[in-house]
């Protein structure tokens, strides 16, 4: 006697995952990835906290104008006055004045701005470079795989600031590449110094990341139906591999943040000219006058620093989590 | 302790088994609830005899054995009572445990590549699981496990010992998993799908092996896996086990013959034959082990399922010469087609 | 092995040539050797000038930079004794060089001893209860300590211990003036700085650590060797723990290849006399002789670290010994 037909598979063995996804909480109906990362970003407290922070730090350092109190050169009070420099925060200057008055809070906000626009471009940047080198290095494989891999490695392996600063002597005095890079000491140099280097953690974790698709079943498939290589780079690879991308982007980006306020620290950072500042010029024209006990120009700006750094860390964090659960260890 | 009677060639009387399992329960805390993989599991198995324990993905087999030797994760939470030669298992002491793992009771798993530490030497593994039970020296221990490597078939053993696991084939490597397991002669082998990720004429090789073991040590074998393949080529009896209870318990010829449960009846009409015109699944999908259906786990596909199936839970009890928890039993003929 | 172990070590040679020979490169062209001997010596003779092209082989355009290369190479592997001078009073390269060598080799090795043991440690020690609250502690800490850049530690630091609360001093090996050697004093001077490199190392490693635990827990050779009835102990530590570590110490060897390069921030905020101070001061002056040498020996550092790092590895992943 037959059972009764039914269009199920061939075998009686039958994936559990209806039961695993109920165990882990969420509903089995109709959700797209996309949705059900979105979900999972949101339930690490970290990363909720740090986009909240983030978002609103954004507002503040767009709308600048409506935000700073004075101008980033303009002293807060006038010397005749009174004393301008050096004073603890208080009424007319929230996080005290520099060395010449000026007001922190407000050079601070224009600082940020700055940095974080450093960050996010050259972040842009190397992402840009990055996949593009790392998916053909993972898809081709070959020679060309090979050196990117030992050259990457290599750059990777040695200290980062020396390396830096190599670069950045190298790149600066050839003068053909001036008027793409611009001047060593612009915001535009800086951001081309640091996607030199960032390209290449991006290149690699792609790489990889390419690597391991490329044996999934689905590249299969498309070749199978005839899709082209590029279309198959595009169409699927390149979406699967969102979750790392976007995960290298927040470390780019806050590496570059970090880079240049170490840049700075020794002299070597951005001068954003008359009309500008950058976190990094915060710290180090701060390190003077803290050493007189001054410890408003050391904290608020370090202080901003540690911030971001921390929320763009979580928010890195979260986007792992959510991407690809499976590399959550722990939790 | 109840006694439970078997009918069939090779009765097996409660007190003459080496491993007996009395309503073995395992639930996984989740943070959903607690899911209840092994609802109430009793087998017996006496030395000498190989039980193939059958199901789907799911079904429960795997966690029963590895709940019964505490090798399950923190979550799991395990009752009822499993007994090797008489001593206790479930809720024993972490030195009584260690005594019987790989001394009483011996496992084999499904995949060998994963299952064998991929940067030791093959000799050295098999001289830990020696030298964790038995007072002995290395050399003599390591010529115990070349011993054991030939045993097992595996030619030049003292070269081979030196290897490490990649450097021998699936079929090979799940040979040194064997040769590990009865290395202090347990009382009982469990094999864990032992054949499952290996080619087709190694698994008939490595059955062999198994069975070889099981004659000549006079070994108590449990042999779970979903291939009625293999049960049917190398098991005395079987038992069959559906969302985390055993639906039928029987020799091995009368499974073949006439199943007394419509899941077994489903299972073996879905294994493929010559001549079948077309392929006969079981409709559906196993059941949420988090919320597991009233009574009878199976009669959400089950064709022949009737009110009364939902309402208690089935015990296995004797029809036709075998033990079914079917309720209808007695007045279904399940034929196999 | 054996095979493998040599064919790495003989490709060193040509690589260090290589990558010399790049660095050299860019030195040439970022920092301008001429023009810096002009600016730090700016009432030199022509005479004086063109003596100094000569030995350290300034020509240029690219044959004339491998020419240079060529003899300022041969000059290097002659021994200190042949360096050029530097460019600011003619003073010898090597002693200062040797002296911030092991200044900087005794900041590095001391921090890392410290960090990467108390890092691992702590890595194991949360990888047993994942999520607990141990492992939550640790992992958070790990994080917003990371997080912190070293300088704004180390700023901060110098700015709590020395300057407010005065408890450490706050610069040098030894205080001004100090002759000799001295045990305590020096290790006074030097808690503050490692403290700043510590921070860094133990979050990092102990994040390295536990995530390779983790990884290596779901692995089913674990419960192997439990079925086979060895104590949890040994489990973790024969089985875990020596498989977990495989990446790790992959890591490891790059990083120490990197330290001697990688503290120029701390041991400037804390005027360390390493070879941090010694490299930005060579930078900032574009002093040529005091350049090279400093990164020949990075550059030695790092590729020999890197090979020592793969050999390590293959040591101890028998998977990839590739003969």
């Amino acid at each position: 006697m037959t059972s009764a037909i039914a269009p199920g598979p061939l075998s009686p063995i039958i994936a559990t995952a209806p039961a695993l996804d109920a165990a882990e909480g969420l509903d089995v109906a109709a959700h797209t990835p996309g949705q059900l990362a979105w979900r999972r970003y949101w339930r690490h407290r970290g990363a909720a906290v740090s986009t909240v922070i983030m978002a609103i730090l954004l507002l503040i350092v767009i709308f600048s104008g409506l935000t700073t109190r004075y101008g980033v050169n303009e002293a807060v009070l006038d010397i005749s006055e009174g004393k301008n420099q050096y004073l603890p925060p208080q009424d007319i200057a929230w996080f005290g004045t520099d060395d010449i008055g000026r007001d922190i809070y407000s050079r601070l906000i224009l600082g940020i701005r700055t940095s974080l626009f450093i960050g996010v471009a050259s972040a842009l940047l190397s992402v840009f470079i990055g996949t593009a080198v790392g998916a053909v290095a993972g898809l081709r494989g070959g020679r060309f795989d090979d050196i990117m891999m030992r050259v990457t490695d290599l750059f990777l392996a040695f200290p980062f600031l020396v390396a830096v600063i190599i670069v950045r002597e190298f790149l600066g005095n050839l003068p053909w590449l001036t008027p793409i890079v611009g001047e060593k000491s612009s915001v535009r140099f800086v951001i081309c110094l640091f996607a030199v280097f960032g390209w290449m953690g991006v290149a690699r974790l792609v790489r990889s990341q390419v690597l391991v698709l490329k044996e999934r079943e689905f590249v299969e498939a498309a070749r199978a139906v005839g899709g082209s290589s590029t279309r198959i780079v595009v169409s699927h690879l390149l979406p699967n591999s969102i979750g790392p991308i976007l995960v290298a982007l927040t470390i780019s980006v806050i590496a570059a943040i970090v880079g240049e306020s170490t840049l700075a620290f020794f002299g070597l950072g951005p001068q954003p000219g008359a009309g500008g500042t950058s976190l990094g010029k915060l710290i180090e024209l701060s390190r003077e006058g803290a050493k007189q006990g001054n410890w408003w120009l050391v904290a608020f700006p370090c202080g901003s620093l540690v911030l971001l750094a921390i929320c763009i860390n979580f928010i890195g964090d979260g986007l792992r989590d959510a991407l690809d659960p499976k590399l959550d260890s722990g939790k | 302790m109840t006694d439970i009677v078997e009918v069939g060639p090779t009765p097996v009387v409660g007190e003459g088994a080496v491993l007996s399992l009395r309503d073995l329960r395992v639930e996984f805390k989740t943070p959903n609830g607690m899911v209840q993989a092994v609802r109430g599991v009793d087998i017996d198995v006496g030395p000498g005899e190989m039980v193939g324990v059958v199901g789907e993905s799911g079904s429960g087999k795997s966690v029963t054995f590895l709940g019964m030797l505490g090798l399950l994760p923190r979550t799991a939470r395990i009752s009822g009572s499993a007994t090797v030669g008489g001593i206790e298992m479930v809720g024993a002491p972490k030195r009584v445990m260690r005594g019987i793992r790989g001394k009483r009771v011996a496992m084999i798993f499904q995949d060998p590549l994963s299952a064998l530490n991929p940067v030791y030497r093959v000799g050295d593994q098999i001289v830990e699981m020696i030298e964790s039970h038995q007072t002995i020296n290395k050399r003599a221990a390591m010529a115990r496990a070349v011993d054991l490597l030939n045993l097992v078939g595996i030619p030049q053993p003292l070269v081979r010992s030196k290897q490490y696991p990649h450097e021998f084939s699936g079929g090979m490597r799940q040979r040194v998993m064997i040769a590990m397991a009865i290395a202090n002669d347990p009382d009982v082998l469990i094999a864990d799908e032992p054949t499952t990720a290996l080619d087709v004429t190694v698994q008939a090789q490595i059955l062999e092996v198994i069975d070889r073991i099981r004659t000549e040590m006079h070994t108590a074998v449990v042999l779970i896996t979903h291939d009625l393949g293999v049960i049917a080529r190398v098991a005395d009896r079987v038992q069959v086990m559906y969302a985390g209870r055993v639906v039928e318990r029987t020799d091995v010829h009368s499974l073949f013959a006439k199943p007394t449960h419509p899941y077994s009846q489903g299972l073996l009409n879905s294994i493929p034959r010559i001549g079948l015109e077309r392929l006969v699944p079981i409709a559906g999908s196993p059941p949420n082990m988090l919320r597991p259906p009233s009574g009878c786990a199976f009669r959400t596909r089950c064709v022949y399922a009737i009110p009364q199936c939902g309402e208690v839970l089935p015990e296995l009890a004797p029809h036709h010469g075998a033990l079914s928890a079917c309720i209808r039993a007695d007045e279904l003929d399940l034929k196999v087609v | 092995m054996l095979r493998f172990i040599v064919r790495r070590a003989l490709w060193m040679l040509p690589t260090v040539v290589f990558v010399t020979f790049l660095v050299y490169i860019a030195v040439r062209i970022g920092w301008n050797p001429v023009a810096s001997y002009q600016r730090a010596n700016p009432r030199a003779s022509k005479a004086k000038l063109a003596e100094y092209r000569e030995i350290n082989g300034l020509y240029d355009g690219f044959f004339g930079y491998l020419r240079g290369y060529k003899e300022w190479g041969w000059r290097f592997v002659r021994g200190p004794d042949e360096w050029s001078r530097s460019i600011k009073g003619r003073a010898d390269v090597y002693s200062p060089l040797r002296y911030a060598f092991f200044n900087t080799l005794r900041l590095g090795l001391v921090s890392a001893v410290f960090g990467i043991s108390i890092g691992l440690f702590l890595g194991v020690l949360a990888a047993r209860r994942p999520g607990g609250w141990f492992d939550t502690t640790v992992n958070t800490a790990a994080f917003f300590l990371g997080s912190i850049p070293p300088f704004v530690s180390g700023v901060v630091l110098q700015l709590i211990f020395a300057v407010q609360l005065g408890w450490l001093p706050p610069a040098g090996l030894y205080p001004p003036g100090h002759q000799g050697f001295d045990l305590v004093l020096m290790t006074k001077h030097l808690i503050l700085p490692v403290t700043v490199v510590a921070i860094q190392t133990i979050s990092a490693y102990s994040r390295y650590m536990r995530a390779s635990l983790l990884d290596v827990s779901s692995a089913d050779y674990l419960r192997t060797a439990r079925a086979k009835g060895i104590s949890e102990g040994a489990v973790l530590r024969r089985h875990g723990v020596r498989n977990a570590l495989i990446p790790v110490v992959t890591v490891l060897g790059i990083d120490i290849g990197g330290l001697i390069g990688g503290l120029i921030i701390t041991e400037n905020i804390f005027n360390y006399p390493g070879m941090g101070v010694f490299f930005i001061r060579a930078s900032t002056n574009g002093d040529f002789p005091q350049l090279m040498p400093y990164l020949v020996l990075i550059v030695v550092s790092v590729l020999l670290f890197n090979l020592i790092a793969d050999l390590v590895y293959a040591f101890l992943d028998p998977r990839i010994r590739l003969d």
